[in-house]
């Protein structure tokens, strides 16, 4: 019997379908959280920079709630969040396993973080391109649609591959806890099963969707940013 | 009638709990059309006083009225209403920079609700042919200069057709040259649109050049206002005689007067009699000899004027005196 250099190589992989399937899977955790994440965490990063100290709708207390929680969120690691969270997740989707049952607390864990970020992105937004909305008659909701969001563009697409790069490190710690895709293969037979080789794949193709995120995302900034 | 009324107006900022003043109770009137030029060093208050107009700033007390409306009593919906009639342009210009020169010009349009892209394009258009810019609609900010984009603030300014123009600090950014071909817009503005300009600077030369009327500003209070041509040619207040004299260098003082001079006077022509020989009539008719020690001959807007200092000397000069005088001329003895 001859070995394909694949075998050869790597000689515990007897199943490429699962690794692909994986793949999927952690594509399809990626997919979604993060539409999830930049869907909740867009407005709330908005609310967080309206209502902060000196801002359009400065509202000190409700700031303060925000920030604390978004703060509590993000001081819990994701692999406990994602434990604590299991109640709150097989109530939201039915299943605390798979793609469906990481999908939550991913996005509990990244909406926060995302917040942050396009928080920080509207506070670069020049002041007086918005009092001169302000003086063109602008309400509060047409500022932000039109001068803030937009304005705002290159920083909040690179919130986004941050974002986006953090959330390919949770999914794989998912892998741990029954979430599938490649941190759960790279975890049971790489981790468990000493079969290194799983390991080499699994982070190799982790490294080249990190970069292949980090790539677009930086083409996508450097477009806004040229004007 | 005026436009913009101000009455027993005043603004203090709370910083810490305590009450800063900003701005010391005041009554101003700007009448419809005129150019009216407020003055002050950084830190006087101009910025606060053109925001209380279109209520950028809330005054801390008194009554702010533009035509009939009483501004500070208006709800946010109105106020909005109110501003779309203000336009504003601004030192730093302000320009959405993730936006073309058109969309930046379009914007208050869609702002106000206008929809159809067909009349958008053509107001666009049109106003971008009045500022000069018609070949850089698909620009954006960044690949213009510093005098296109406030030729863009302007044109956006005018999007809806404003009754009042405010300008805050709008020449400050720019080089001489281009300071002059934008005030140049701005009384074209003034002129053919009878648009009410309102424009705050730290310039007399912005003043001298396109302003009908000044208030001067120094630490909060309106320390002198009148016609440009009476406050620039006869200062009354430190503070106007300081603006005044940035604007004319040469004769920032008077220390190029010789003591034995005896009386020193500065004559000031307004208007014809600055291009009429009054001066050299007179002085023959009267056998005065005179000796010039300084002098000018400019425009304040569209008034020619002259100002000379010089001294006389001769028997008949009181004579003189009273036939420049008859002429029109505004004698002052200078301190020498």
């Amino acid at each position: 019997m001859t070995l394909s250099p694949l075998q050869s190589l790597f000689p515990n992989i007897d199943d490429w379908g699962e690794l692909g399937r994986a793949c999927i899977d952690t594509l399809l955790m990626l997919g979604g959280s993060l539409t999830l994440t930049v869907l909740i965490g867009l407005p709330l990063g908005v609310l967080l920079y309206l209502t902060g100290k000196g801002q359009l709708r400065a509202m000190p207390r409700l700031y303060g709630s925000i920030s604390l929680l978004v703060n509590v969120l993000r001081s819990v690691p994701f692999i406990i969040l994602m434990i604590v969270l299991m109640p709150v997740t097989y109530a939201l989707v039915g299943t605390k396993l798979g793609v469906r049952g990481a999908i939550p607390p991913l996005v509990i864990g990244a909406a926060p973080f995302f917040a942050r970020l396009v928080e920080t992105a509207l506070r670069e937004v020049q002041k007086g391109v918005i009092e001169a909305a302000q003086a063109m008659g602008a309400s509060t909701w047409q500022i932000v649609r039109h001068v803030l969001l937009p304005e705002a563009r290159a920083g909040i697409a690179a919130g986004i591959t941050v974002t986006a790069i953090a959330l390919v490190g949770y999914t794989a710690m998912g892998g741990a806890i029954g979430s599938g895709g490649l941190g759960d293969l790279a975890y049971r037979y790489g981790y468990l099963s000493y079969e290194s080789d799983y390991m080499v794949v699994t982070v190799a193709l982790l490294v080249v969707l990190v970069q292949l995120l980090q790539m677009l995302g930086d083409r996508i900034v450097a477009r806004y940013k040229r004007h | 009638m005026p436009v913009i009324r101000f009455l027993d107006v005043h603004k203090s900022y709370r910083v810490d709990g305590k009450d800063i003043p900003a701005l010391q109770p005041f009554s101003l009137d700007i009448v419809d059309g005129e150019v009216f030029g407020i003055i002050g060093h950084s830190g006087a208050g101009k910025s606060t006083l053109i925001r209380l107009i279109n209520l950028l700033e809330r005054p801390s007390g008194g009554s702010i009225l533009i035509g009939d409306t009483e501004m500070t009593a208006l709800p946010e919906p109105a106020l909005r209403a109110q501003r779309r009639r203000i336009g504003m342009i601004f030192q730093h210009f302000n320009l959405l920079t993730s936006q073309t020169v058109a969309d930046n010009v379009a914007f208050p349009l869609r702002l106000a609700g206008e929809r159809d892209a067909t009349k958008i394009r053509a107001r666009v258009a049109e106003l971008l042919a009045r500022v000069g810019l018609d070949e850089h609609a698909g620009k954006y900010p960044s690949q213009l200069s510093g005098g296109q984009k406030q030729r863009v603030g302007i044109a956006r300014a005018l999007a809806n057709r404003p009754e009042i123009l405010l300008c805050d600090e709008a020449t400050s950014a720019l080089d001489p040259q281009t300071t002059a071909s934008v005030l140049d817009l701005l009384a074209a503005i003034n002129r053919e649109l009878k648009l009410t300009i309102v424009l705050i600077t730290h310039e007399m030369d912005v003043v001298r050049r396109i302003c009908d009327r000044v208030a001067v500003l120094d630490a909060g209070r309106i320390v002198e206002s009148g016609t440009v041509a009476d406050v620039f040619l006869h200062p009354r207040h430190a503070t106007t005689r300081r603006f005044v004299a940035e604007a004319l260098p040469e004769e920032a003082s008077t220390a190029q007067v010789p003591a034995a001079a005896g009386r020193v006077l500065r004559l000031t022509f307004r208007g014809a009699t600055t291009l009429q020989p009054v001066l050299s009539r007179v002085m023959r008719e009267h056998g005065v000899d005179f000796n010039l020690l300084a002098g000018r001959i400019d425009r304040i807007k569209d008034l020619p004027y002259g100002q000379l200092t010089l001294t006389l000397d001769g028997a008949r000069s009181d004579a003189a005196l009273a036939a420049l005088r008859q002429a029109g001329i505004e004698i002052e003895e200078v301190a020498a």
